[in-house]
């Protein structure tokens, strides 16, 4: 299912500590359709060299963690517009635990301000909400890869 | 002019002021001056023929427009449980709102029940939670639904909720044919744009022809579909995108109608469409012109219609989400007004103005009355209601009504040739092959480069940004809505007759295999409290899923 997309160009800004490029999976968690907003990201990080594996939609924490990883992935995005991100993102942070994972887990979507101190403390690694701007959002993954807290980006 | 476009244009004049002075005569026109502030009296229309009421209608649907009837002021609303959306429903009509609008959760729109392991964190969260009758009795208690039009957001399960507002109508002594509203069941921009889908294409469209079936004889009053281009603009596409994938599905649903021998102008008449309004002023009107004239032309030119009203495109019309920005949320309110004008100015016939506080959240109480208050001032004080089409003529007006003519005419030979001659096997191809998808990714990424890039300003995202005071309240759901839907749920499961629930569950899916219209066993299943999910179920376990193509 995931359309996996090949670096344009190999600016060494956006490899991990290894050399290689960022590898990052991005998914639609739970039932939300919105994806507008995912595939622009999509886009943005594929032209910012990094490794894009595109899950899509209607997408678990079981799924994610498989394809993470399957793909050997740096970063999990997932995009969430429904009002949902306390109640899935912990979910799915503890689900990695459980599977012995430590990838950092990049939060996009509609979040308010309000709600961005019980996400850090849940443990998410990024927040980028409206309005974050193309170098925000490659910001924001490329230090998740490092294992650094970008700064919360939520307009 | 040459003398004999002259002399047609006189008789469509005369034609036309005797369409207008009938309905004067029989009282048909608000009691209210149509003059200026100042008091200058007004016409009814300037300009050249076509008039408005007059084929192919780009100058409007009806010969007295606003002068007879204002667009309906139909606010979208829906959270939580069912009685708090029942409460905002009360709100609305209470403040001069002139319909209902039911937005349902994600759950409710997927065909998943409150209980299922897919809803958990998005009960009641982006609208009201229905999973049995139960929830729909409370939605709309008190409620007089043989008084209000009804307009239900819904697609995948759209037959089976449509089933449960004819159940909570007759229960309350209203008869299904005095209902009056619109269900969306809109399923092809679903696979387009917004993703709400249960069913593959084929299926989901024998459900919506069933509706069409049922509703020629047994709902008047009842529009079967809302052809949707809001959705699609959301995602991202041009208006003229937005136009022409509308309209081509819209006759890909004549065509499929046609093809399960519904007549052309049973079906036609009983449409109506949904577009977005946006920020470009003057490509937004041309939009709204263009659809008029397209709908007509196609409709009796290449479908044969007889009937006048399969010709007209009636649509609601809401102003753009996604166009509302996080940061200054209150300067929306000068988006949405200007939106809402571009809707008045384009001759819409129903009308949803967005809050202030939606980039962020579902809108509070006061952020919504602002948006009916804004719509309100386009109404009642600036004067455009007084004149129908009052930018006909315009040279700018005209050519952008041409243009986006043009681009759509465009799309809709590509769909043609995609299907062999037929538009609906070139909407299903079109799907299949990630035809619309594609646009609409393509374009809506290029519109974050140009902003990105800041080649366009959003004032308060990459330009004027002082000023920000945060996000201000906002309407939360808690969790304690889920906990509240699902006590709820289990209450309506514990006193039902399981075995009674199964056999119309059982005869649900046995209309599904055949070529039984599914709407009298779903009307029936309803009654028992099965629940939307086993409803849905009953019928995917012959239609089967979709599962979407991954693809950025």
């Amino acid at each position: 299912m995931s359309d996996k997309l090949m670096p344009d160009d190999t600016s060494t800004d956006d490899m991990t500590s290894d050399g290689a490029p960022v590898r990052v999976v991005l998914a639609k968690l739970g039932l939300d359709g919105h994806d507008r907003g995912l595939k622009v990201v999509a886009r943005i990080l594929r032209d910012a060299g990094m490794e894009v594996i595109y899950l899509g939609l209607r997408q678990t924490s079981e799924s994610i963690i498989a394809a993470t990883e399957q793909e050997d992935a740096d970063v999990i995005g997932v995009s969430m517009h429904n009002n949902g991100h306390l109640t899935l993102a912990p979910e799915i942070l503890s689900a990695l635990t459980a599977a012995g994972l430590d990838t950092p887990l990049v939060v996009g979507g509609i979040v308010p301000t309000e709600d961005l101190d019980e996400l850090y403390t849940a443990g998410v690694a990024g927040v980028l909400g409206p309005g974050a701007s193309a170098e925000e959002v490659a910001e924001s993954v490329r230090l998740a890869a490092r294992g650094e807290r970008p700064a919360p980006s939520v307009g | 002019m040459s003398s004999e476009e002259t002399s047609n244009d006189d008789a469509a004049k005369a034609q036309w002021q005797a369409a207008y002075d009938e309905l004067a005569k029989a009282g048909k026109l608000r009691d209210v001056p149509f003059e200026t502030m100042s008091g200058v009296p007004v016409d009814p229309v300037y300009g050249d023929a076509p008039y408005p009421g007059q084929y192919p209608y780009t100058r409007g649907v009806y010969p007295t427009m606003y002068r007879s009837r204002l667009w309906t002021m139909r606010m979208f609303a829906g959270f939580g449980t069912a009685e708090d959306t029942n409460a905002r429903f009360k709100d609305i009509l209470r403040n001069g709102g002139s319909g209902l609008s039911t937005a349902f959760d994600m759950p409710t729109l997927m065909g998943r029940d409150s209980d299922s392991p897919w809803a958990k964190g998005e009960v009641g969260r982006c609208g009201v939670a229905v999973d049995t009758l139960a929830d729909m009795e409370d939605l709309y208690a008190d409620i007089d639904l043989g008084a209000v039009s009804t307009s239900m957001t819904i697609n995948g399960p759209a037959a089976i909720i449509m089933a449960m507002y004819i159940a909570v109508a007759e229960a309350n002594g209203v008869a299904r044919s005095d209902l009056a509203g619109t269900i969306q069941s809109d399923i092809f921009k679903e696979y387009q744009a917004q993703k709400e889908y249960i069913y593959p294409p084929r299926p989901s469209v024998r459900i919506i022809t069933d509706m069409i079936r049922y509703m020629n004889v047994e709902m008047p009053k009842w529009h079967p579909i809302s052809i949707s281009g809001y959705h699609i603009r959301e995602a991202g596409s041009t208006a003229a995108q937005e136009l022409a994938f509308t309209l081509a599905n819209g006759f890909a649903y004549v065509e499929a109608a046609v093809a399960a021998g519904v007549d052309v102008d049973d079906c036609a008449k009983r449409l109506s469409f949904f577009f977005n309004s946006h920020s470009d002023f003057f490509e937004e009107i041309g939009k709204f012109r263009a659809a008029r004239r397209i709908w007509a032309r196609w409709m009796k030119e290449r479908y044969g219609a007889k009937n006048e009203r399969s010709m007209l495109c009636r649509f609601h019309t809401q102003t753009a989400g996604v166009s509302l920005t996080a940061q200054q949320p209150e300067i929306n309110i000068a988006r949405v007004a200007i939106q809402a004008l571009a809707g008045a100015l384009g001759g819409t016939q129903s009308l949803h103005t967005d809050s202030y506080d939606e980039a962020m959240a579902l809108p509070t109480e006061k952020a919504a009355r602002i948006a009916l208050r804004t719509q309100q001032i386009v109404a009642h004080e600036t004067g455009v209601t007084n004149v129908a089409d009052p930018l006909g003529g315009s040279p700018y007006v005209e050519w952008m009504t041409d243009e986006m003519e043009r681009q759509a005419e465009a799309i809709f030979a590509h769909l043609d040739e995609l299907g062999d001659g037929s538009i609906l096997e070139g909407v299903y191809a079109g799907i299949e092959n990630g035809y619309f998808v594609g646009e609409i990714a393509d374009a809506a990424y290029r519109f974050e480069r140009e902003v990105n890039d800041d080649k366009r300003i959003i004032v308060g995202v990459n330009a004027f940004t002082d000023g920000d005071e945060g996000q201000g309240e906002l309407l939360r759901i808690g969790n304690e809505t889920e906990e509240l839907q699902l006590k709820r749920l289990g209450e309506v499961k514990k006193r039902r007759d399981d075995a009674a629930v199964a056999s119309a569950l059982a005869a649900v899916t046995a209309a599904a295999e055949s070529d039984a219209n599914l709407m009298p066993p779903l009307l029936d299943a309803v009654r028992t409290y099965a629940t939307v999910e086993e409803l849905a179920m009953a019928m995917e376990s012959v239609f089967g899923t979709y599962v979407e193509k991954a693809i950025i």
